[in-house]
């Protein structure tokens, strides 16, 4: 039974890499906060199965958490956000997509061969997991840089969290609960924050756009 | 090792140094008759080309044969020209004579009157051209080898400016000589290395060496820069792109089918037979240049207009295909996985077969077609499949061998090449396991690539309507243009449709090189099977395919026959109506590789003019160039000229100051011996 | 090769004749259910069919015979690729002549043929139409043959029945890299066979049409086989992506009634296939053709890190 276990954790990664590199690729903010909700529920289910395959319940918890903040609070609080910045519309990338999926799949394979001699001496159920979330991680921090408006990059942000959290569940089944807690907490008030933030940048400049914040340096 | 004759078995070594006579005989006969252009033509020719065959026929049947080995008297006083027959030189000298042949027979319908060099002159070159190919493949030592290259190289380079009227030409012509000799004299170093510093320059004694690993990798750069030269390896590509189309098609077609290949037989030689031990990062290397030069070649011609230059990049990619498919043999070999190494080699060697005879058929077909219209601009073809027939249907067969579709000769080594790829057991070294997909994936995307560039080349020639006026009078191929075609044509039919025996006469060489061989695998379970592992691994049969297709055809066209009718109206096309057509409206050339350009535009360094909206005349102009002109070419050329007007400053003009220079001179050599 | 080799081999070709047109019509039925028009009669293919083949021919003055000889060529190809597919049995005579990798090559002679056909009357669209599918073409062969590579790297083999065969008879296990080609498969086989992401079949005379553009020439029984063949490939894909993703339920007994049992099996996946490309046609919006590449390369993409994710992760 746990063979048939571990790869439905493999899925999960999967699942996680395949959302990753989808967000790379989606100029709509919409569907980019679609695509994060369904990360945030991969995520959900591979957390709840890593604590029963383990035993830990405190898992369960986080697992509920993760749901409560990740699948339902922080895609809420995006959605108001667009809809009250007005924001729907397509972003074009700083680099045009093929070539940005290229440097993903380059990404890939550095954090493949950077994970595996870690993942060999690894007894954790889901070894190769590892290497998948470093990739996540990588992967939404390019997306970060390639985008040029604010919302993308926050959701970016957002999805590196994600990836984190799902390096902790499945090579070090999670953290201890203060930790936790502590990272759900700075991440909604992170969100809240960037949210004021965004109002503010739209007040100054009468736009989104980060290049505007160039503007900001003293010269 | 001047003992000369090892065994009794000569005949194969000597009948192919008759048939090199026999060029050189021919050639001689060519200045005889200087300018009787018909006898040249329709006599000298033909008979070279018969050679070729004779040369195919014996290579071919001593690939099973023990190696031979002569020694001729000529050259230098003590150094005698070793030559040596054994199973690489075999196979390269099949290819050599099988190509030959068919060019040969159409280079006797070919060559007309009024073409800058005297047809006499221009026989004696191409006929030297194809013994020195020959003998650079036969030869067994540094010295003969480097003196046959030379000569491959001027009597190419003599042929590619037969039109030495026109500037273009002797440009393109100077800028082959260069890059040429640059690489003779890395092939020079290369064996100076491998000699190991023994003072014989024989290759049975570079066999014996045993070179340290820093010193053999010294060497295989040397090899990869010299022979990479001559093959058109990016970034020493670029005489490539200028010669080819400078040069008389069936020039041309032996340089692209044939001469190219005896570079791809040079590092073959160096890196498996000389060379011992190699390293796994030399697969690398090997990898890395010929996915780059095939990339860079095959997105190059995609957006060529002049139908030569197409069919030149497209060599640079297949050349590059070439030099990946070395890599992974190395990289296999390296590891001791010499059965997966075979399989590698095979794919190269089949390629080199397969290449030559395509290759040198679309050039071919693009001198019938340069004589029939005096065009090579692909803006200003079109439609000549209906008065060229003879031309377009040999074409159609070699633009689907080029393409790489079964059941043809393309598709067998991208076959075995991908099979490579795919059975890789896990390499030690995780990473390059991660690369092979990555490689795996690009040479996929260069075939498809390749189709895309094919397609272009035959349905903007051959296909639509005529874009010019005069095309429609275009004469359509003679006689013997004919035959060579028919020759090379059924050399790409029967190299698809055969694999299974191609790649027994590959086996010889495989053994040779790597020690194993798919001879014995590869048809085990019948003739007509292709099947290098085993059948549940991979299969195919290229006469079951044929045969599954056409039948399906067959049925097809049968019962809508008999079961409807066959009526057929002629009238003009409808185009959705739209009534107003001229032959402007087809897609051009510049237009059906649009959007390569613009996917794959950071490789090229595209300048646009736009025209305004006031212009009277508007005119819209695009260039798509070379990058590496710019990167590397010309700062070297640059840098190169600052220095000469460094040393100008020496010149004075007075005789004084000059002897004043040579004095001076003395003066340190003097103070220098007596130190 | 035994009789039952043979007698399984003839019946796939002949269920896939005629079952092919069925499937195109199945899916415009359910799309049309799907946006509450009408839906024709899933025997609407048929009845086009019937009388296109009755009609004259009519040819354009200037085309060569590759202009008459592409509706046979295609429309074996596309025959052939049905028969070397396994959709019933796994035990067929032909299946050796051409693995994963002559497949698709089979895919791309079609395609080049197609191509140069429509370049063959010398008018705009017809060469602009050429030109798109060839764009379409190097971009989607590559993305097909990695997801079959996927699926080859799984079973160590290239050849069709056995990536087949042992796909089925795996115990239960999930293969991540699976679902990357998976969905590349699914982005594929929306380009290949023209449907709404990239192409519309509805449509005719639309600046961003790719199929209708290249068949815009023919007319009668010419047609008619493209037209046959264009449903063929439909239904060749939809057996390829069943026969990887979901390889249950072709027969293995050397019988002929599990071999006739075989074939409802296979009605009710290549129904259900349908439905879910009516599905996906229904919620997607039609994309401009400067986007058709990039989407194609994310496909090929996709299928690349499904074969990176098996060498990680072993599965």
């Amino acid at each position: 039974m746990p063979e048939v276990i571990s790869q439905t954790i493999n899925l999960f990664a999967s699942v996680l890499l395949i959302v990753a590199f989808a967000m790379l690729s989606q100029r709509r903010i919409l569907s980019l906060i679609h695509l994060f909700t369904l990360q945030g529920v991969a995520l959900v289910a591979s957390t709840a199965l890593v604590g029963y395959v383990t035993r830990q319940p405190h898992l369960y918890f986080s697992a509920a958490l993760t749901f409560l903040l990740k699948v339902i609070v922080i895609p809420f609080l995006l959605h108001r956000l667009i809809n009250r910045l007005n924001v729907k519309w397509d972003t074009e990338t700083l680099i045009n997509i093929p070539a940005l999926m290229l440097i993903g799949i380059v990404l890939v394979i550095f954090a493949f061969n950077l994970a595996l001699p870690i993942s060999k001496f690894s007894t954790s159920i889901a070894r190769g997991t590892l290497g998948i979330a470093l990739a996540c991680v990588l992967l939404s921090l390019m997306m970060m840089i390639t985008r040029s408006k604010a919302i993308p990059q926050v959701i970016g942000f957002l999805s590196m969290e994600n990836a984190l959290f799902f390096a902790a569940t499945s090579a070090v089944y999670g953290m201890p609960m203060v930790v936790e807690l502590g990272i759900a907490l700075d991440v909604l008030i992170g969100i809240l924050i960037l949210g004021v933030f965004l109002f503010q940048i739209r007040e100054q400049f009468d736009s989104l756009d980060i290049a505007h914040l160039e503007r900001l340096k003293e010269d | 090792m001047m003992g000369g004759i090892i065994d009794g078995a000569q005949a194969h070594l000597e009948i192919i140094l008759l048939v090199v006579a026999s060029w050189l005989v021919l050639g001689a006969a060519g200045i005889v008759v200087m300018k009787r252009l018909a006898f040249v033509s329709k006599v000298l020719f033909p008979i070279g080309g018969v050679a070729g065959v004779a040369l195919m026929v014996v290579a071919a049947s001593s690939l099973f044969a023990q190696s031979q080995v002569a020694i001729l008297p000529v050259g230098l006083p003590g150094l005698a020209f070793h030559l040596r027959l054994d199973a690489l030189s075999a196979f390269f000298l099949t290819v050599i004579g099988g190509a030959a042949a068919g060019v040969s027979w159409f280079a006797a319908g070919y060559f007309r009157k009024g073409e800058g060099t005297p047809p006499g002159l221009l026989c004696l070159q191409y006929h030297l051209f194809l013994a020195s190919m020959v003998l650079v493949v036969l030869a067994d030592d540094a010295y003969a080898f480097m003196v046959m290259w030379e000569t491959m190289a001027l009597s190419s380079f003599f042929l590619v400016t037969t039109n030495h009227r026109i500037a273009e030409i002797r440009r393109a012509g100077y800028l082959y000589l260069l890059i040429a000799h640059i690489g003779a004299l890395a092939i020079l170093m290369c064996f100076g290395v491998l000699q190991a510093n023994t003072g014989d320059y024989t290759f049975a004694n570079m066999r014996v060496q045993e070179v340290s690993p820093f010193w053999a990798a010294i060497a295989f750069g040397l090899a990869v820069v010299g022979f990479g030269a001559k093959a058109g390896m990016v970034p020493l590509h670029v005489w490539l792109p200028e010669a080819h189309p400078a040069a008389p098609s069936p020039v041309s077609a032996l340089m692209s089918g044939v001469m190219l290949k005896t570079a791809i037989y040079g590092m073959l030689r160096v890196m498996f037979d000389l060379l011992h031990v190699q390293a796994w990062w030399w697969g690398v290397v090997l990898l890395t240049l010929g996915i780059v030069s095939a990339l860079f070649g095959v997105v190059f011609s995609a957006v060529q207009t002049d139908m030569k230059r197409l069919l030149a990049y497209s060599s640079i990619e297949n050349i590059g295909l070439l030099i990946t498919g070395m890599g992974l043999a190395i990289l296999f070999k390296a590891y001791g996985m010499s059965s997966l190494s075979a399989l590698a080699l095979t794919a190269v060697l089949y390629h080199v077969l397969s290449h030559a005879f395509f290759k040198s058929l679309l050039f071919v077909a693009t001198g019938s077609v340069l004589h029939a219209t005096g065009e090579r601009n692909l803006g200003r073809l079109g439609g000549l499949i209906r008065c060229m027939p003879w031309v377009a249907w040999p074409a159609l067969v070699g633009i689907l061998a080029g393409a790489g579709l079964p059941p043809l000769g393309g598709f067998v080594p991208e076959w075995l090449l991908l099979q490579g790829f795919l059975f890789t057991p896990g390499l030690p070294n995780p990473f390059l396991n991660m690369l092979i997909p990555v490689l795996a994936a690009s040479i996929v995307l260069i075939a498809a690539l390749a189709a895309y560039v094919m397609v272009k080349f035959f349905g903007v020639i051959f296909l639509g309507r005529p874009r010019e006026e005069k095309l429609a009078q275009a004469q359509d191929a003679h006689m013997f243009e004919r035959i060579g075609m028919g020759w090379l044509v059924v050399g790409c039919v029967m190299l698809g449709l055969l694999p299974a025996h191609i790649i027994q006469l590959i086996d010889p060489v495989t053994h040779q090189l790597v020690g194993q061989g798919l001879g014995a695998s590869a048809n085990s379970v019948s003739w007509w099977l292709l099947a290098p592992m085993s059948v549940a691994r991979a299969s195919y049969s290229p006469l079951l395919f044929l045969l599954g297709v056409a039948a399906c055809f067959g049925f097809a066209f049968v019962l809508v026959r008999r079961l409807y009718h066959g009526r057929v109206r002629r009238a003009a096309p409808w185009d959705c109506g739209f009534p107003w057509r001229n032959a402007r409206m087809q897609d051009t050339a510049e237009g059906f590789g649009q959007p390569i350009r613009q996917i794959f535009e950071p490789f090229f360094r595209i300048r646009r003019q736009l025209p305004t909206p006031f212009d009277e005349r508007p005119r819209y102009r695009v260039t798509a160039d070379d990058h590496f002109w710019h990167w590397l070419y010309l700062p070297v050329a640059y840098a190169v000229e600052r220095v000469a007007r460094l040393v100008g400053l020496l010149q004075q003009g007075r005789i004084a100051t000059y002897l004043l220079y040579s004095f001076v001179t003395l003066i340190v050599m003097l103070a220098l011996v007596s130190v | 090769m035994s009789a039952y080799g043979i007698a399984s081999q003839l019946l796939e070709v002949v269920i896939a004749l005629l079952a092919a047109p069925l499937l195109s019509g199945w899916v415009n039925q359910c799309r049309a259910w799907l946006q509450n028009k009408t839906a024709p009669s899933v025997w609407q293919l048929y009845r086009m069919l019937r009388k296109l083949f009755h009609k004259e021919s009519v040819v354009a003055l200037n085309a060569s015979p590759i202009f008459r000889a592409t509706p046979y060529i295609v429309f074996g190809c596309m025959t052939l690729a049905s028969a070397i597919i396994p959709t019933l049995s796994t035990e067929l005579p032909l299946a050796p002549a051409a693995d994963a990798i002559a497949l698709v090559g089979l895919f791309a002679i079609a395609r080049v043929f197609i191509s140069l056909a429509a370049m063959d009357t010398g008018t705009a669209f017809g060469t602009f139409g050429a030109r798109r599918e060839m764009l379409m073409g190097f971009l989607a062969e590559p993305a097909l043959l990695m997801t079959l590579f996927t699926a080859s790297l799984i079973t160590q083999s290239t050849s069709l029945t056995t990536i087949i065969n042992t796909l089925a008879h795996r115990d239960l296990t999930i293969y991540p890299s699976l679902a990357f080609a998976g969905i590349a498969f699914v982005m594929v086989s929306l380009a290949e066979n023209a449907r709404i992401p990239v192409d519309n079949p509805s449509t005719h005379l639309e600046l961003t049409m790719i199929h209708e553009a290249l068949i815009l020439e023919y007319s009668g029984r010419h047609l008619a086989l493209m037209e046959w063949a264009a449903s063929l490939k439909l239904f060749a894909y939809s057996c390829i992506g069943l026969a990887i993703f979901f390889p249950w339920g072709l027969t293995e007994m050397h019988s002929p009634v599990a071999l006739l049992l075989a074939v409802p099996t296979l009605l009710l996946k290549l129904a259900a296939g349908g439905a879910a490309l009516a599905l996906i046609e229904t919620f997607s919006a039609k994309m401009r053709i400067f986007r058709v590449p990039e989407f194609l390369a994310t496909a090929f993409l996709l299928g690349v890190i499904g074969m990176l994710v098996f060498l990680l992760l072993g599965s």
